[in-house]
């Protein structure tokens, strides 16, 4: 069957199973649009190509499945970009689908032309420019499978007009063979044998869990192996939900802006299970220091990842599902609950000394106007079932959700982890709803990143999108704020949001519910409101300006 | 520093040439020279790289090089079990006094004068990077007007060879 370029693109999306795309049109990716009238995929016209990214990965992290954003070339291909550079960091699938100006004027800097091939090479998983049609039906399975195996990431297809406008017989490749691209899954087994064994002579183990448990669907048996030996399981940001917050084992998130508790317990391991975690600086800083306590385990799909950032005793290549249900068969029940115990004292020694997890923590900050976000936090899972999604956006509202938001199943907390891209968290949780309708969905926000795509506000209108969103106000850009305080002895430089607008008023300028609150007191019922309303809501909380991250 | 020799097995299409040399400044590696040309199959190129680095940097390079979908295969090459080659072209000041005594120079280092002219004398020379470099240098007193150098290429000794994995 004759078809013309455009129509293969979405002939071969549908037949990799897409029902949503992502997208802002423009002149180079017309032909593409208007195929897409005649077809039945569902497309959300998001208010800036950046958000059809984030809303791509928001609906990958839920689904599983890859995201699909589309955007028009030059412009609207660059503004893609950091949303493509954020998947590339956390691992995320997506599929990126640009226009190009017409082929025969690649290279003369046309009107909106951008080489968005060779811009995106650093921080995609592969990249393609289409040369002719007939490539088409390959070039987007190859895309699809490469973005959603071995470690998931983002790739860019860039098709010029005319490709799409081009018409040829349509032949759709039941298999594809990529000779440079060969994912290992199974680990070794004389690895996975050494791995069983250490963890036998292990004193006080630890679990470090990463995304990659999340990605491979590995939380069940990473659960059922630490609940075997009693090893207590600490994650990096990317790993939250890895384990249920409130499990016994659970200790918490490392880094620089993790809990003590939880780096106390890492540092004090003979030996470290790292799953699917690249011991990114930020996670873990001093990697080869606590390699030479500990008999460092190091389980992950990229080889590249293995012996990176530490030195490594026992490296696993595989998938972290797979090399666990193997390491499962070798690892018997009964390791000693001594250290296990020894962890959950640690961690209620550090609520009792100042968490914020508890009621008797509210600090009395009722009169100066402002509530505490770690309690609100710590008190929000009560309004939201166990599998409601949580999205933060980046700076203090990402950390304080992180440390004090109860997370209880995997795919459930989504944030940007590696790029730390500020207005992630509204276009990624309206991509998050969008994938998961039958669960609601809510937005950790502050004032500084809320305003980076604040726009998005209009795609949640146009498409009733029901996203909450929890906006902490302290007028400043906090994390920020509070670096020029240690870093630059407080010296404030361009951390002021003063002149910030009624958040509630605007909201309502969409027609959206919301309020403001500045006491602790008022925190439970605007929640339950929050909770409970019809549609989208926005909650603004007034916070302290010096209030701390930690 | 140590120099290590990597071949590359490599599609050959456009832009591979530019992910690899993008990924080497990207990720802080430092390329002595990398030489590329298509291989027996004309759908495959194989790219020398000769890495400038420590075992960890050389361990790095091979896994980041790998991760790119376009390259199919990577071997760092044995220095005893391989032979490597490189191409220089010397244009070197030639005067009536000095002209038999670079064409004596050339005749040890078994290259070539592949150009003659009334001032100056091309030279074509050919071996590891160590003999070019020894032949420059001594070339260097008669006055070097234009260098241009390959690059290092090299293949294994002896049966081994490095394929495409059926």
């Amino acid at each position: 069957m004759k078809v013309t370029g455009a129509e293969a693109i979405i002939k071969t999306l549908e037949k990799e199973g897409v029902d949503v795309i992502f997208g802002y049109p423009g002149a180079a990716i017309s032909p593409f649009y208007d195929a897409l009238l005649d077809s039945g995929i569902r497309h959300i016209l998001t208010r800036n190509e950046q958000g059809a990214a984030h809303a791509a990965n928001g609906y990958a992290r839920v689904t599983g499945k890859a995201g699909v954003c589309v955007a028009t070339s030059g412009p609207g291909a660059t503004n893609l970009i950091t949303g493509i550079a954020n998947a590339y960091m956390d691992s995320i699938p997506i599929v990126a689908i640009t226009g190009q100006v017409r082929s025969d004027m690649i290279g003369t800097d046309a009107f909106q032309e951008a080489d968005i091939t060779g811009a995106t090479a650093p921080f995609s998983k592969h990249n393609y420019l289409v040369k002719k049609a007939e490539e088409l039906p390959r070039i987007i399975k190859e895309a699809f499978y490469i973005a959603t195996t071995g470690r998931p990431g983002p790739v860019v297809i860039d098709i010029p007009v005319d490709v799409q406008n081009h018409s040829f017989e349509y032949d759709y490749p039941e298999i594809i063979d990529i000779k440079g691209y060969k994912p290992t899954y199974r680990g070794h087994p004389g690895q996975i044998k050494k791995a069983a064994a250490a963890l036998e002579q292990a004193k006080r183990p630890v679990i470090c869990a990463g995304g990659g448990v999340i990605a491979a669907d590995a939380a069940v048996e990473m659960l059922e192996l630490a609940e075997r030996r009693n090893i207590p399981v600490v994650t990096t940001l990317m790993g939250i939900g890895a384990i249920p917050s409130d499990h016994r084992l659970h200790c918490g998130m490392v880094g620089t802006h993790g809990s003590r508790t939880a780096n106390n317990i890492l540092n004090n391991a003979d030996l470290v299970m790292v799953l699917g975690a690249r011991v990114g600086d930020r996670a873990i800083g001093a990697a080869n220091a606590l390699a030479k306590k500990a008999v460092i385990i190091h389980i992950d799909i990229d080889p590249a990842e293995i012996g990176k950032n530490i030195d490594v005793a026992i490296p696993v290549v595989g998938d972290v599902k797979m090399v666990l249900e193997d390491l499962l068969e070798y690892v018997a029940s009964g390791g000693s609950s001594e250290w296990a115990d020894e962890a959950a004292a640690m961690k209620l020694k550090a609520a009792a000394a100042g968490g914020t997890g508890s009621e008797e923590a509210r600090d009395g900050k009722e009169d100066k106007g402002f509530i505490n976000p770690k309690y609100l936090l710590s008190v929000l899972a009560d309004y939201l079932p166990e599998n409601a999604v949580i999205a933060t956006e980046v700076g203090q509202n990402q950390i304080w959700a992180a440390n004090n938001y109860r997370v209880r199943c995997p795919k459930t907390f989504i944030t940007s982890g590696g790029l730390g891209t500020m207005g992630y968290g509204l276009p990624a949780a309206i991509g998050a709803r969008i994938g998961r309708p039958d669960v609601p969905v809510t937005v950790i926000s502050g004032d500084g990143s809320f305003q980076m795509s604040v726009q998005e506000l209009g795609t949640m209108k146009q498409y009733g999108i029901d996203v909450k969103i929890i906006l902490f106000n302290n007028c400043r850009l906090g994390m920020v704020r509070e670096l020029q305080l240690t870093r630059h002895g407080g010296r404030y430089s361009q951390v002021c949001l003063d002149s910030n607008p009624d958040f509630v008023a605007l909201a309502a300028a969409y027609g959206f519910s919301g309020e403001r609150i500045s006491s602790d007191s008022q925190i439970r019922a605007a929640l339950e409101r929050l909770a409970s309303s019809e549609g989208p809501y926005l909650l603004e909380c007034m916070v302290d300006p010096m209030e701390p991250t930690l | 520093m140590a120099k290590y020799t990597l071949s590359v097995l490599v599609e050959n299409h456009a832009g591979v040439l530019s992910r690899v040399a993008g990924l080497f400044s990207r990720r802080g590696f430092n390329i002595d020279s990398l030489a590329v040309g298509v291989t027996e199959n004309p759908d495959i190129s194989r790219m020398t790289i000769v890495v400038d680095g420590d075992e960890y940097t050389v361990e790095q390079v091979s896994k980041q090089l790998n991760k790119l979908i376009d390259v199919i295969k990577i071997k760092r090459l044995d220095k005893h079990e391989s032979i490597s080659r490189e191409l220089a072209l010397i244009k070197v000041a030639a005067t009536a006094a000095t002209r038999s005594e670079i064409v004596q120079l050339v005749e040890i280092f078994r290259a070539k004068i592949v150009d003659v002219s009334k001032n100056t004398l091309t030279i074509e020379a050919s071996g590891d990077g160590e003999k070019v470099a020894a032949l420059e240098e001594l070339l260097r007193q008669f006055g070097i007007k234009e260098i241009v150098r390959t690059g290092t290429i090299a293949i294994e000794r002896g049966n081994r060879i490095i394929k495409v994995d059926e």
